[in-house]
């Protein structure tokens, strides 16, 4: 911890820092989706509408009504949640592969809306005003290091609000939703309710992030903030690094992200898709050799709650 | 002196399609009883399980249970009233460990993960469980994890357990200890409904036994009753129980 507080006034180059601010943003997706898909088994393809929606809330509000970008990632969590549970609803009773068809549909149908809706800039996105930086208005533009620490410290609101379900009453009960409805239902667990609490949760957290996606580029358009490969990033990651494990997606994250970046980076165009071959090169070894991910090489089964 | 109904069951009938898997079938049971249900594979005794226990919605009739009309309630509400169950297919949380299990039982009564975790290791020295507290849920033997799955019932306080062959499959010794248990924890207050097909525990546990046969009730009474009943003998127990019904 004292590491990643200290790691980037040692090390300061801008794209270290850069890789390292999308390490957390990504992995706090990844713990968002850790408590819905590895605690609750709802494996959804469809986390990347959270983060759109999180990120379009707060730029519209900001652009249209001047509302802070603070109070805008409270209320871009909270209709994210609100999307969540209208989708959770319907879902309700719908497992395994059929879940994930659905959240598929759902992202899909979410980006197609954004991309005709006029009202927020339909496919040109929307661009944010550069107002005079500072904390205030959560924008930053002579360095990264502010846009650093934020998304360190959502990692760890992340981390704290899994961490707590997962030794809850409700961490026991998404295990068990995850197991099997009918064993769930009969210890008296009300399966739609557990569910619908898991997708919020996670729902909320993701859009977090997508506020902050939107204050650091100042740029936001579906093709960006909505498209299905960034789901499917934000499931490999916390596969990859162990779902069901509070630590895991940030361990996956650790390991793809710097990985996605600098192929992309040292390899320019003629690279593209590399990072992709090496990903699936190494989820194939991760799901061969440890099906419970890299954490699961450190923890037995029986500390997994933990 | 008469008891209280415990559960009272009446012309239930479900159907699948075409198919009448329970037809109009009537029971009753009293606290502090054990009832058994036997028959041949697809009399339907399964599907009274699921219909009692909100799994399933009848299609007509009425459960009752302590006079409370629970016909379309649902599982987890069932249960949360006082009713648990266990499945044919033993099914226990396999990622979980022995007392975690039994633990998300007993999260129904408690808000306290710890005070559910001291429950929980009660229910588990009850049933014998408990120096296998700490094996994962997925590497237990089928006799233990249909033990397991005993207790995590059991966790959740109820006033009735019914148990979907808790029998099937055991060695003879196995099969003394699932007996055993099932009358202490008769001893404790709760009634119980069984599915069963081992009809030697059947005989020795039952206060009255209820036979199906394609869907319907075709007698209900004690053991010696059921055994020495010719149409019970025709449609399931077979020629090998003439004889030690004379």
């Amino acid at each position: 911890m004292a590491v990643l507080i200290v790691l980037p006034l040692i090390i300061t180059s801008t794209f270290f820092r850069h890789v390292m601010i999308l390490v957390f943003m990504f992995g706090t997706m990844g713990v968002a989706w850790n408590i819905m898909g590895g605690y609750a088994g709802m494996f959804s393809f469809g986390q990347v509408a959270f983060f759109g929606i999180g990120a379009y809330t707060s730029s519209f509000l900001l652009i249209t009504y001047g509302v802070n970008p603070w109070i805008g990632l409270i209320a871009g969590g909270l209709v994210s949640a609100c999307v969540a549970a209208a989708l959770g609803y319907p879902c309700s009773n719908l497992r395994g592969h059929y879940f994930a068809i659905a959240s598929i549909a759902f992202g899909e149908i979410v980006r197609t809306h954004f991309n005709n809706w006029k009202l927020v800039g339909a496919a040109e996105g929307l661009s944010l005003p550069m107002l005079k930086g500072g904390m205030k208005v959560f924008m930053f533009h002579s360095s990264k290091l502010p846009y650093y620490y934020i998304i360190l410290g959502f990692l760890l609101i992340a981390l704290l609000v899994c961490r707590l379900l997962a030794g809850s009453k409700m961490g026991y009960y998404f295990r068990a939703i995850k197991e099997s409805h009918e064993v769930a239902q009969v210890l008296g667990i009300n399966v739609a309710r557990y569910r619908l609490i898991a997708i919020m949760v996670s729902a909320f957290l993701t859009a977090m992030a997508g506020t902050f996606y939107a204050q650091y580029i100042l740029y936001i358009d579906p093709d960006s903030v909505m498209i299905l490969p960034v789901s499917v990033q934000v499931v490999l990651i916390s596969m990859l690094g162990g779902a069901g494990m509070v630590i895991g997606p940030v361990i996956g994250a650790l390991i793809l992200i710097p990985i996605s970046e600098a192929t992309r980076v040292w390899l320019g165009y003629k690279g593209t898709g590399i990072d992709m071959l090496v990903y699936g090169f190494l989820i194939t070894l991760i799901s061969v050799y440890q099906p419970k991910g890299v954490w699961g090489l450190f923890v037995n089964t029986g500390k997994r709650a933990q | 002196m008469s008891k209280a109904v415990c559960l009272d069951v009446r012309g239930v009938t479900k159907l699948f399609g075409g198919l009448r898997a329970n037809d109009d079938v009537s029971f009753t049971v009293e606290e502090g009883e054990i009832v058994s249900i036997i028959g041949p594979n697809g009399a339907g005794k399964s599907t009274l399980f699921n219909c009692i226990t909100g799994f399933y919605k009848p299609n007509a009739g009425s459960v009752r249970f302590f006079g409370r009309d629970i016909t379309r309630m649902r599982a987890d509400t069932v249960c949360r009233i006082g009713i648990a169950r266990t499945f044919q297919v033993v099914q226990v949380i396999g990622e979980m460990t022995v007392l975690e299990n039994v633990l998300t039982g007993a999260l129904m009564n408690y808000v306290r993960v710890g005070s559910a975790r001291q429950k929980a290791e009660e229910v588990l020295s009850f049933t014998g469980l408990l120096e296998k507290k700490d094996r994962s849920g997925s590497e237990l033997t089928i006799a233990d994890k249909k033990r397991l799955e005993v207790s995590m019932a059991l966790a959740t306080r109820p006033r009735l357990l019914m148990l979907d062959e808790s029998m099937a499959g055991l060695t003879v010794v196995e099969l003394r200890r699932m007996i055993d248990l099932i009358k202490s924890v008769r001893g404790s207050g709760v009634t119980l409904v069984v599915v069963e097909h081992v009809m030697e525990a059947v005989m020795e546990i039952s206060d009255k036994v209820i036979v199906l046969n394609s869907g319907r009730k075709i007698m209900e009474g004690s053991p010696r009753e059921v055994v020495c009943n010719p149409e019970v003998i025709q449609a399931y127990l077979g020629d090998r129980y003439r004889a030690v019904g004379r």
